[in-house]
């Protein structure tokens, strides 16, 4: 739900990773803050297990600059990925106006994205949202990892609408800024459709 | 369904400051905050340099979601306050108009009692404020009073906010 300030001039936006557990969500979240000047985020929160596993989200606040006069602010949140925590993905979707799906490229990590990526459709329609309108931006991430799959067949597999797609190695930055980009834009550019 | 939109105006921006500026004062707050349900900051008064304020916003909203699904486990609509008592500050959290939420922070020299009875009053006065938000955004796009200044948004204003 893009939030429009009029008075203090201010349009707040906020993009949600979803994907299997283990994928690199936070790893996205937590490299994105450590390339992005001090003046431009927010501290990152991350309200994990003992054991570094998402319990609820991460969340990070960016400040990208302004558009137009208005101080444009992307907040970013990751779910959790692992199977049963779905009662807090449903949360964190409220109120979407962006995904990132962020795909383990192992081949034995293939039924989780699948199975996630229809967890995903089921909990937007929930919110009265639709996977096949919203912005959206897909990411195969561990790429450097020796048992991942063939870019090709995974899109086939993985690709829902021919959203733009990025090979990505999350803990050396690879693809991890254009893939936010990539969602980024799309909500503005809704936001001029509307 | 597309992506939704809030939009606060200046009219009610000020309005709603300046309820939450006579609450903090009527219950002797530290800070007062304002927040959507989604986790933005509407507006905040009292304060609030002591405390990182987006943080704030998106745990509270955490909190209150987190505590909307406990409700709905049992049964309950929602639960409609939430306290969290500190050694020396302590955090009222309620909700206005079904879809903002009110956080007072106090201490010592404010009382719980107090903060509740004075969050029943601002509450009211902030439900019809909410109200007049509610009227003017089902006007739509169409009708509001002035045009959106984001028809205009360019590829190179997009561009710009990246550094590219
Ligand atoms: N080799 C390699 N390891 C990665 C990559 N991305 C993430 N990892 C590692 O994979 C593990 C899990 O990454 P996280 O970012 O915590 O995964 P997550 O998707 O947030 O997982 P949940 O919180 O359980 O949903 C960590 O040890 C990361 O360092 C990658 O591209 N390559
Ligand atoms: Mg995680």
């Amino acid at each position: 739900m893009t939030f429009i300030n009029y008075a203090a001039k201010e349009i707040n936006c906020k993009i949600v990773y979803y994907g299997p557990g283990l994928g690199g969500k936070t790893t996205n979240l937590q490299h994105i803050y450590n390339k992005t000047a001090p003046d431009r985020r927010g501290k990152m929160i991350s309200l994990a297990t003992e054991a570094d596993r998402t319990l609820f989200f991460d969340f990070l606040p960016l400040d990208l600059g302004s558009i137009r006069g208005f101080t444009t602010r992307f907040h970013l949140y990751t779910v959790p990925g692992q199977v049963f925590y779905d009662a807090s993905r449903k949360l964190i979707l409220k109120g979407v106006d962006g995904i990132v799906f962020v795909a383990d490229s192992q081949t034995d990590r293939m039924e989780a994205n699948v199975e996630s990526i229809r967890n995903l459709e089921l909990n937007l329609q929930e919110h009265g949202f639709d996977l096949a309108s919203i912005s959206y931006a897909l990411q195969f991430n561990k790429r450097d990892l020796p048992n991942v799959m063939p870019v090709d067949e995974m899109y086939r597999m993985l690709n829902f609408k021919r959203e733009p797609t990025f090979a990505g190695i999350a803990p050396q930055g690879v693809g991890v800024f254009e893939t936010l980009k990539s969602v980024a834009k799309q909500i503005l550019v809704d936001l001029r459709k509307r | 369904m597309p992506t939704t939109y809030v939009e606060v105006y200046e009219e009610e921006f000020e309005r709603l400051e300046q309820a939450l500026r006579r609450l903090r004062y009527d219950s002797n707050a530290k800070a007062v905050f304002l927040i959507d349900k989604n986790g933005q900051q509407i507006a905040a008064v009292g304060e609030v340099e002591d405390f990182d304020t987006t943080s704030l916003a998106s745990l509270t909203a955490g909190n209150v979601a987190a505590t909307d699904g406990l409700a709905k486990l049992i049964g309950e609509r929602e639960f409609s306050v939430l306290f969290h008592e500190g050694q020396r500050d302590h955090i009222h959290i309620s909700i206005v108009a079904r879809r903002a939420i009110l956080l007072v922070i106090f201490d010592e020299r404010s009382s719980l009692g107090l903060v509740r009875l004075r969050v029943k009053r601002a509450s009211a006065e902030m439900d019809e404020i909410f109200e007049e938000m509610n009227r003017k955004e089902s006007r739509g796009p169409g009708g509001r009073v002035e045009a959106s200044p984001f028809s205009e948004i360019t590829d190179e204003d997009i561009d710009s906010l990246f550094g590219d």
